[in-house]
């Protein structure tokens, strides 16, 4: 072994390094294109659609955010539309509420008014009524009465005052006797 | 080590580590050596675990996926889109990825134990990178501009006097198609080649200093070692940044075939 690589030594003294040994330079070659090609085919395509995955999960991601983001703004929006449109409903019922208030309380005044006026006209032609009755009766007792009187007046001596004021107080008397019976009659 | 060997045989003088430590014999006396076997094992490794990385396709990446987003995403977005930009640059991407971690991971060997060689001191093997980033970024400004356009393209500087074109047009042509695959290949090998040189350098000397000088060597031989632990952190840095470069002038190479203007 050591006599084999004395001479390998020797004989390579004259060799030159930079003279190239030329089955080096065709396997060097070779061993590059066979690395060339399993690199090319089995590695570069497997980091690329990783790269390639990776980057589409981060973009896909923020898009999900970005999404997300304008869906929660959206109900937000959609959410405080609908407060104010509730509080404008509010708004108005109250107002309705109100007016409706006051022509309900317009109303009933209008009808007590109207009751009232009623009573009173019916008051009104219930006394007319009634002095109208009292008028006609007393109408018809006065001429009665008025013929009575002329009548016993005619009818006795008219001579002395005695007689005279006996005549007037009897007929008094009986005028009150009269109208207690007539009271009581009407009773 | 070879030359711990051939130090031991030779004894006294001591013979600096040279080109020779490059050329390792055949595995088992076989033709395959052990940078071909390290080709195959890069591949293997950046394979795996990219594909054991991006197999979940989670959303929420574990600490593997999450890593190996990390790397992929490093070439992807600091190099290819952000120097090929547009939406163009996501068919380079494979191209690039292999690129920056085939050759990142075979630099590392360099500084993996028990592996401790860095597949691109090889030569052949970093002209072949060199030689295919050539013919793609090429290919791709001849695929947009047609081969007069990109030679155009390429050779003729915009905003310059027509007067200069015999002076400029030879330049640009020889700086952008001859010479860039040339500088991409022995910037690569280069760096591999003097890095692994200067460790075992520090190392093989480091013993020598202790077997065969005495005296001083006892205090000099163990500091070339605390020397070549600090040089294997630079080497680190350095097998990154060479794969860092070379994608890195990759993709500008692509984006300016890819140009509309020079």
């Amino acid at each position: 072994m050591k006599s084999q690589l004395i001479l390998a030594a020797a004989e390579a003294e004259e060799h030159n390094p930079l003279v190239p040994e030329w089955i080096e330079v065709v396997l060097a070659l070779v061993v590059f294109a066979i690395l060339f090609f399993a690199i090319k085919k089995f590695v570069v395509p497997n980091f690329e659609t990783t790269f390639a995955e990776r980057s589409a999960a981060i973009e896909g991601g923020i898009a999900a955010a970005a999404t997300k983001q304008a869906e929660a703004d959206a109900k937000l929006a959609e959410l405080e539309q609908q407060l104010s449109e509730a509080r404008h409903e509010a708004a108005r019922i109250r107002e309705e509420a109100r007016e409706q208030g006051a022509a309900i309380v317009a109303e009933m005044r209008e009808q007590a008014q109207a009751e009232a006026t009623r009573i009173i006209e019916h008051g009104k032609t219930q006394i007319e009524a009634e002095r109208q009755q009292a008028v006609t009766s007393l109408r018809a007792e006065v001429g009665s009465l008025a013929t009575g009187l002329a009548g016993r007046i005619v009818g006795e001596s008219l001579e002395d005052d005695a007689r005279q004021s006996r005549v007037v107080e009897r007929f008094l008397a009986e005028l009150e006797t009269a109208n207690a019976a007539d009271a009581g009659k009407d009773a | 080590m070879i030359n711990a060997a051939s130090a031991t045989v030779r004894a006294e003088e001591f013979h600096a580590p040279g080109p020779s430590l490059f050329d390792l014999p055949g595995i088992a006396g076989s033709e395959v050596t052990k940078p071909m076997v390290q080709l195959f094992l890069a591949a293997i490794v950046v394979f795996a675990f990219f594909y054991a990385a991006s197999r979940k396709r989670a959303l929420v990446p574990g600490k593997l996926q999450f890593a190996g987003e990390g790397a992929y995403g490093f070439v992807r977005n600091s190099v290819a889109r952000d120097i090929i930009g547009g939406h163009d640059f996501q068919k380079f991407v494979p191209y690039l990825v292999t690129v920056f971690f085939f050759i990142l991971v075979n630099n590392l060997f360099a500084s993996v134990p028990f592996i401790q060689f860095p597949t691109f001191s090889r030569a052949g093997m970093a002209y072949a990178l060199a030689g295919l980033s050539w013919l793609v970024y090429n290919g791709v400004g001849v695929a947009k501009h047609g081969l007069l356009g990109y030679l155009k393209l390429q050779s003729v500087p915009s905003g310059v006097s027509p007067v200069m074109y015999p002076l400029l047009v030879p330049l640009e042509f020889f700086s952008n198609i001859l010479v860039r695959p040339v500088t991409l290949a022995l910037r690569l090998f280069c760096n591999m080649f003097a890095g692994h040189i200067l460790l075992a350098l520090f190392a093989t000397g480091g013993l020598y200093l202790i077997e065969h000088v005495g005296g001083i060597g006892y205090v000099a031989g163990p500091l070339a070692w605390v020397l070549a632990i600090l040089v294997s952190f630079l080497e680190i840095l350095v097998q990154f940044l060479q794969a860092y470069v070379f994608v890195l002038l990759n993709a500008m190479y692509i984006q300016g075939a890819l140009a509309d203007e020079h």
